[in-house]
């Protein structure tokens, strides 16, 4: 049967991407980010992951503002790197585990989580960015070490959902996962965060009290963190910070107890509070 | 009337609602229009011309043609779709956010260096001698 072994959150920052891309990780203003993923990348050799479940938001890039569904399921075979307006990131295709993926959408339809399903669609920043820090420099050439399914979650207009929903869209992608008849080692990626706000004259608002409470939370009381409402997060975290609620979804997936194996947290990646955490099942 | 917006008291910042996003579609919709390299080459072509194919506001173009960032905002404008004008004229988001905040370029990425713009003072407009 698949399992779920572990969890990773994990910020999506693109110019951490630019940074990989243009190789400049050895700069001193990027060096000590990049240094707390070093044990991470071990960790993943170690851990080896078939498939990631990767919680992500698209920024406007398969979704413009025609069409903006909550919640949407990659189904296709594959998903190309986007044009985020400066060229797509030279990074492999994303390839997905196509029946498992099919597997998962109809179990949380049936479960009432009314999911988009996209067997069309281009990724950005938002997914190849946690695969790369999390997998290190990987040409457009080669392929990614496993496969992913992607599900991109709407954090660009308010409302996104809540943290309680997400949170229990969690559980039942486990539920949907641990059915799947197949041996597999499965790892949900929750992504975004952690505070920054890119807009207008409160940009640049960083909070590494809350960041710090948000991660101690989800690690030890995730249901209570599960419940923080999202003016909270807009109003402590930054306009852009809500996208911590995607960080339910793989908390959700989790074990109630869990084992905290590595934590970063760094300020700044560009606007952004960079924060990283990965929790094991025990 | 809609529901109450509990975000509203936030100083500086707008939180994109379906109110915002109502405003702001077809200069949302222009601005993305720019993350695929034929419509980049069209816009540099003629900027006028290309910003007939949109049906925003007469105030909307006039903030797009004058790169007014924040005015884009204040007109329905969200930041990850005009992020994708200043990208065309080769800002970062970093740099947009410089722009955005008047403290310029340098001064902004100093901020953030420094671990970035604290959250005491910033919570409620109020603290701005702002009102709600």
């Amino acid at each position: 049967m698949a399992r779920i072994t572990a969890g990773v959150g994990c910020s999506h920052v693109p110019a951490i991407g630019v940074a990989m891309d243009t190789h400049i990780t050895d700069q001193p203003y990027w060096q000590p980010v990049f240094k707390g993923f070093e044990k991470s990348r071990e960790w993943m050799k170690e851990n080896k992951p078939d498939v990631i479940f990767l919680v992500y938001n698209d920024h406007c890039t398969a979704f413009d503002a025609s069409c903006i569904p909550t919640f949407a399921l990659g189904c296709a075979a594959e998903f190309k790197p986007a044009d985020e307006g400066w060229g797509p990131r030279p990074v492999p295709v994303v390839k997905n585990h196509q029946k498992l993926a099919s597997h998962i959408a109809q179990s949380l339809i049936l479960d009432e989580f009314d999911l988009t399903i996209m067997n069309e669609m281009e990724v950005d920043h938002g997914l190849t960015v946690p695969l790369s820090v999390m997998f290190g420099e990987i040409g457009p050439d080669e392929e990614w070490p496993c496969l992913v399914i992607p599900l991109a979650v709407n954090v660009v207009q308010y409302p996104a959902p809540t943290g309680n929903r997400c949170y229990n869209l969690g559980k039942a992608v486990r539920k949907a996962i641990e059915s799947f008849d197949e041996d597999l080692n499965v790892m949900v990626f929750g992504t975004g965060g952690m505070s920054h706000q890119l807009q207008y004259k409160r940009a640049g608002l960083i909070n590494r009290e809350w960041d710090t409470r948000f991660l101690d939370l989800l690690t030890e009381d995730p249901v209570f963190a599960s419940q923080i409402p999202h003016v909270e997060y807009l109003r402590e975290a930054g306009s852009e910070g809500v996208e911590m609620v995607m960080w339910h979804v793989m908390r959700g997936a989790l074990n109630d107890e869990v084992k905290e194996v590595h934590r970063h947290y760094h300020v700044p990646a560009s606007n952004t509070a960079v924060g990283h955490i990965i929790l094991e099942n025990v | 009337m809609g529901m109450k917006k509990d975000y509203e008291d936030i100083p500086g910042t707008f939180v994109f609602d379906a109110d915002r996003s109502r405003e702001g579609y077809h200069l949302n919709q222009f601005c993305i229009s720019l993350g695929k390299q034929v419509n980049r080459d069209a816009f540099k072509a003629g900027e006028e011309a290309y910003l007939d194919k949109f049906p925003m506001k007469p105030e909307q173009r006039q903030a797009v043609l004058d790169r007014d960032w924040n005015r884009l905002l204040e007109l329905g404008g969200n930041i990850y779709y005009t992020s994708k004008l200043a990208a065309f004229d080769g800002i970062n988001f970093q740099n947009l956010a410089g722009l955005m905040t008047g403290m310029g370029v340098e001064a902004y990425r100093e901020m953030m260096v420094k671990g970035g713009r604290p959250i005491e003072g910033n919570r409620y407009k109020s603290e701005w001698g702002e009102e709600e």
